[in-house]
């Protein structure tokens, strides 16, 4: 084990990195939250869903859509997506076992991997972002526009749905749907339509997030499965049933695992993963809601 | 309010035999009976929290068995257990009371307020970790909040210390003669549901049994021995 010769001006362009990184994973694991919260299941298609929507938008941009042209439509197409998925396939299995709706959204992301080849064929691509990549000095230190234009992309749109879920009657509607079914119907609630608005957010901010990171990435029907992993990791370090735990989860797990791999020579790109599901095990340990997982409080 | 012989079903148990009962606007009618007489059953039966055969007719037309037509017509349910959102707060929990209104709703929280101003106090507190009194009055807020034609009130006394249930029923006594608003409330404890109620039901596995005004029912032989102790 060695480490690196450290200088400040690469450190704080690696903590940018991480928070890029978290950024994205932190998208993703609300997404998850999102979804986990209403049916108490982990959503697997999450990253495939993703996927499909950036694809959509590469094809919007073949047909000579700008970037932000194409961006707000794939966001409706990724929200009306999500919304029909709850209501045909997961509707059926809603009030089954956890499991089965896990195996259904199992089936689902392989289902839209296939449609994905089928459709717009395997191997990668490249993606043009909306952001160049060229750097900027930003107080002595250079750092790359994409890597601000991604963060600035993740925070405002989770800012959004921050403003949307604490101060709209539909946002407390959903959290109420969430939180107590019964309760939720009873002061008339559409519980159903509640849980397949839910999907439809978690399909916008996957799409968000498969269009942010395909420029790095370059585009194929796998991209997101290893951030995918990630947001797991991210969501659960946060505490599952926590929306402020995925953010501040994706945003630890980010610039851990950056630089850790950079500054823990062994670690380098090749172990991050198993790094940061470590860590996740660590906090689990003195945790085991994660960070900011609900303890509730109740008094009978 | 009119339940036509009402059936209702849990899975293969029949819960409800068909029960007829009626509630005129502004009344407050008691539905009294043993453990698993049907009382629960007969409340989520209006709501359409249960699968139910037979009518309910509300202001004159007949009501469909989803849960959220009963809340818009104007039917709030304070269920068993209170049905609070403990994870969220006070203030948040009256907002879901008025869901399916339209408008402002700062008037309404103000007229809540008149009667729990302990809610006012505790606005921006976690449901969860209100006394059990105060949860009951953030029940009855909440409803209120609705400005319902009708309030289905299921157990109110139930773990509260005998003072708190007074002082509970007292306020909805009061709500219920200034607001206009007519309740049907399920009691275990049939001498303070008589003592508040104009009318009363008494149920047995299932099936209304003897009906009538409080006194006839005080005056009943079997309904005292039965359900009054004495």
């Amino acid at each position: 084990m060695y480490i690196a010769a450290f200088t400040w001006t690469e450190f704080a362009q690696q903590i940018t990195a991480g928070v890029r990184q978290g950024a994205v994973f932190a998208g993703l694991a609300l997404a998850l939250v999102i979804i986990y919260r209403s049916t108490r299941a982990i959503n697997f298609a999450q990253g495939e869903m993703a996927t499909f929507t950036t694809f959509v938008c590469w094809s919007l941009m073949n047909h000579g859509l700008s970037f932000w042209a194409a961006f707000p439509i794939v966001l409706v197409i990724a929200f009306v997506g999500g919304v029909t998925i709850e209501r045909t396939i997961i509707r059926p299995v809603e009030n089954g076992p956890v499991i089965t709706i896990v195996i259904v959204t199992l089936g689902l992301a392989l289902l839209l991997n296939g449609l994905m080849s089928v459709i717009w064929g395997g191997g990668n691509r490249p993606f043009n972002g909306p952001f160049s990549t060229r750097t900027i000095d930003v107080g002595g230190v250079p750092i790359s526009v994409q890597d601000i234009g991604i963060v600035a992309v993740s925070f405002v749109l989770v800012g959004l749905l921050a403003l949307f879920f604490r101060f709209t009657k539909l946002g407390l509607g959903l959290r109420a749907a969430a939180l107590n079914r019964d309760s939720s119907e009873l002061v008339g609630v559409r519980v159903g339509w509640m849980l397949a608005f839910g999907w439809g957010l978690a399909a916008v901010l996957g799409a968000v997030a498969g269009m942010m990171v395909a420029p790095i990435l370059f585009l194929d029907p796998n991209m997101m499965q290893t951030i995918l992993l990630y947001a797991f990791a991210a969501a659960v370090l946060g505490g599952l049933d926590s929306p402020v735990g995925a953010v501040v989860g994706g945003l630890l797990l980010g610039v851990a695992i950056t630089l850790l791999g950079r500054y823990v020579g062994f670690i380098g790109d090749t172990l991050k993963l198993p790094t940061a599901l470590l860590l996740i095990l660590l906090v689990l340990l003195v945790k085991p809601n994660g960070l900011f997982g609900r303890v509730a409080v109740r008094r009978v | 309010m009119q339940l036509q012989s009402v059936e209702a079903r849990y899975g293969p148990v029949k819960a409800l035999h068909g029960i007829s009962l009626d509630v005129a606007a502004g009344e407050l009618v008691a539905v009294l009976g043993a453990n698993g007489a049907g009382k629960t059953t007969t409340l989520r039966a209006v709501s359409g929290t249960v699968r139910r055969t037979g009518d309910v007719v509300f202001d004159g037309r007949k009501l469909p068995r989803r849960p959220d037509a009963a809340a818009r017509a104007g039917i709030a349910h304070v269920p068993e257990g209170r049905g609070t959102f403990s994870e969220l707060s006070v203030w948040e929990n009256l907002r879901l009371g008025a869901y399916t209104r339209r408008g402002s709703i700062k008037d309404d929280a103000q007229r809540v307020f008149k009667y729990f101003p302990r809610l006012d106090e505790r606005k921006g507190q976690q449901a969860g970790t209100l006394s059990g009194g105060e949860q009951q009055m953030l029940a009855l807020g909440r409803a209120m909040m609705a400005r319902p034609k009708l309030v289905l009130l299921d157990e109110p006394s139930l773990g509260l210390a005998p003072m708190l249930v007074k002082e509970i029923f007292e306020r909805l006594e009061r709500m219920r003669a200034d607001e206009g608003v007519a309740v049907l409330v399920v009691e275990q404890n049939a001498n303070l549901a008589l003592a508040h109620a104009a009318r009363a039901y008494v149920l047995e596995v299932g099936n209304v049994v003897v009906s009538g005004a409080s006194e006839e029912l005080r005056a009943n032989e079997s309904v005292r021995r039965s359900y009054l102790g004495y």
